[in-house]
């Protein structure tokens, strides 16, 4: 298990806007009626996107009165799951996945990148910059390691240089383009494809 | 090797395109109608006779899981749970399914809500997989508009509705009870089987699950009959399987294959070869990483299915083959999946929450020579004391590669670990007594 706690700087208030309240009826209209619980997964979401990429407790405390739930669950909820951050992240949060396929790959490096370039702690959020980052376990993208993700991109096929040019996009607050960085085209080998050819020469 | 027209999923690499259109080229959605006409015992028998078996790990035939559901609608609804929380590392081939191949996954769960009488369907994707999630969303829209799903779904006469329900990261959400546990808006913690989902699952109601893949070859069998499946592989391992060959090879790759390919193949042919030549092969992680390790040796002559694995104690698990070359240190690697496991643990059940930290922490040292002699038994009895003491599989799943680990690199760690134990006599105490009572004899 991992240890997850909210931070200490917590705002006040918070309520949807209108256009988080929309996507919220329409999530709950997806379950049965007096199932709406089910929805407090995607509600979670949708606070943490409002937000800045957090969610603070008085989130916690508005989900749970909207969807009529004790205040308690939608905490385990929000603790339970590792995707919910409960403390401030940047604006470009990062994720260097350092799982078994990822780290005999070279993921060390792309975390040395980030502690050269972003800060020497993981999950610190320095004043001057606009990104922090992590280590996470695996994110289900092993036949393209290492990787790593920016907010919802996956950026793959890395070695030490490519991250760092690509931090350097994002301390430049540029949008670096995801996918592979060894110019593969989605999951085939690599100049070694010996299936579907007819498709690839067609 | 497979011929390529037997492959199932024509647009793994996405040469085609994966819109409504240029699936209907590749076959998706042609016949749906005549396949439902036939009617249910007619899907679930030929589903039965191609021996497909659960693509998700514990390979359990699909056609007997289908026919576990109630014969009659009760009360209670019935439902349809597609299993996309993908997270096994060592496995990506969901991914690939979701974002390229969208229409076949759709038109397997109408063919399998069809089958077990469910009118709703969720579809439960990691929250990782946001973007391929939106992708498979837009396949949805799509079927949606051209009436493929939804009220009279492809002129069947059967109402479909199919939702997206994403995972925030939490891999024991792939457990099937955990996953259920989710959608109701809970923590992910697996629940107690029997009663099975089949019978009492996603708000107490019957519930269907099944792996992503396996849905989405399901239409294809039935177009080209049960028979074709179960004449590719061999007997109770038949089909095509996607294989995620990762780690140390020159070309990783996704690669669908027929069931009972050899490993050596798979690595030599279509992932380029180990890095350092065949002989630099240290072992092989064969169905993603709870599934023990196989040293060299026996890479040679063995065949990826789920009989030939067991029998060397491994097994086929999701098919993510993770290649570890001599450059690696075996140890930590194991060190690092066992880290992952102590990270992953739902924290329900005491063996698996404690002992996958203690896996964790006596490996990472095992790993720098700092652990005594008898530690290497003390850790195999750890594994020992977890595996079968758990609700769920993945007390099994922790402790598998750990034991993997201690059958064929033992001699390694030894020669790593050569502290002698700090107490140094030995008291003979087995573990699982109540120490208070010894003590009182003493």
């Amino acid at each position: 298990m991992s240890l997850r706690r909210p931070a200490k700087d917590q705002p006040e208030k918070f309520e949807f806007n209108s256009s988080s309240l929309e996507a919220a009826k329409t999530i709950v209209a997806n379950y049965p009626k007096g199932k709406q619980q089910s929805a407090v997964m995607a509600l979670l979401y949708i606070a943490q996107k409002q937000n800045n990429n957090w969610i603070p407790l008085a989130a916690m405390k508005y989900i749970a009165k909207f969807l009529k739930m004790p205040y308690i669950k939608v905490y385990e909820v929000a603790t339970f799951y590792s995707m919910y951050n409960l403390s401030p992240v940047g604006k470009y949060f990062i994720q260097v996945c350092t799982t078994t396929p990822c780290m005999i790959r070279g993921a060390g490096k792309l975390v040395e990148a980030c502690k050269e370039k972003i800060s020497e702690n993981e999950s610190e959020l320095l004043s001057d910059k606009n990104c922090s980052w992590m280590e996470v376990e695996c994110l289900g993208a092993c036949v393209n390691a290492p990787m790593m993700q920016i907010n919802d991109d996956y950026y793959e096929d890395l070695d030490k240089e490519k991250t760092l040019e690509i931090l350097d996009k994002i301390l430049k607050d540029e949008t670096p383009k995801p996918g592979s960085y060894r110019g593969r085209v989605n999951n085939e080998p690599e100049n070694n494809r010996k299936t579907l050819m007819d498709l690839k020469n067609a | 090797m497979l011929k390529d027209k037997d492959r199932i999923f024509q647009n793994l690499y996405n040469d085609l395109g994966s819109d409504v259109t240029s699936s209907k080229k590749r076959g998706d959605w042609v016949n749906t109608k005549e396949l439902t006409d036939k009617g249910r015992d007619w899907i679930i028998n030929e589903i039965k006779e191609s021996q497909l078996r659960g693509r998700g790990g514990a390979g359990f035939p699909t056609g007997l899981k289908w026919s576990f559901a109630p014969k009659e609608v009760g009360s209670r609804p019935h439902y349809l749970v597609i299993n996309g929380d993908e997270s096994e590392p060592g496995t990506c081939k969901d991914r690939d399914i979701l974002r390229f191949e969208p229409h076949k996954l759709i038109e397997g769960c109408l063919i399998a809500a069809y089958a077990v009488q469910a009118h709703v369907c969720y579809i439960y994707i990691r929250g990782e997989y946001f973007i391929d999630g939106q992708k498979l969303q837009a396949a949805i829209d799509e079927a949606y508009e051209k009436n493929l799903i939804g009220k009279n779904a492809s002129g069947t006469g059967w109402d479909l509705d199919i939702y997206i329900h994403y995972g925030a990261g939490a891999y024991i959400c792939g457990e099937e009870t955990a996953l259920l546990e989710s959608i109701e808006g809970k923590k992910g913690q697996p629940r107690l089987k029997p009663p099975f989902p089949a019978l009492i699952g996603l708000y107490g109601c019957p519930t269907i699950i099944n792996n992503v893949e396996t849905i989405a070859v399901v239409p294809t069998i039935l177009r080209r009959g049960g028979k074709w499946f179960a004449s590719l592989g061999k007997e109770k391992n038949t089909g095509t399987k996607i294989f995620c060959i990762s780690g140390n090879v020159n070309n990783p790759c996704n690669v669908e294959e027929e069931m009972s390919i050899p490993l050596k193949e798979l690595i030599e042919v279509h992932a380029g070869g180990v890095i350092g030549g065949w002989d630099n092969l240290q072992a092989v992680i064969p169905g993603g990483s709870s599934m023990p390790l196989i040293p060299k040796e026996k890479c040679e002559t063995l065949n990826m299915d789920f009989d030939s694995l067991m029998v060397e104690k491994s097994g086929l698990g999701t098919a993510g083959i993770v290649v570890i070359n001599k450059d690696q240190d075996i140890i930590k690697c194991m060190a690092r999946i066992a880290r992952f496991y102590k990270h992953e643990s739902c924290g329900q059940c005491t063996p698996c929450r404690e002992g996958s930290g203690w896996m964790w922490r006596m490996l990472e040292r095992m790993a720098k020579g700092e652990a005594s002699k008898d530690e290497v038994d003390m850790l195999g009895d750890v594994t020992k004391q977890i595996e079968g003491h758990t609700i769920c599989a993945f007390g099994e799943g922790s402790s598998w590669p750990v034991q993997g680990l201690l059958r064929h690199f033992k001699d390694e760690i030894k020669k790593r670990n050569k502290f002698d134990p700090i107490v140094k006599e030995n008291k003979n105490i087995p573990y699982l007594v109540d120490q208070h009572l010894l003590d009182k004899n003493a």
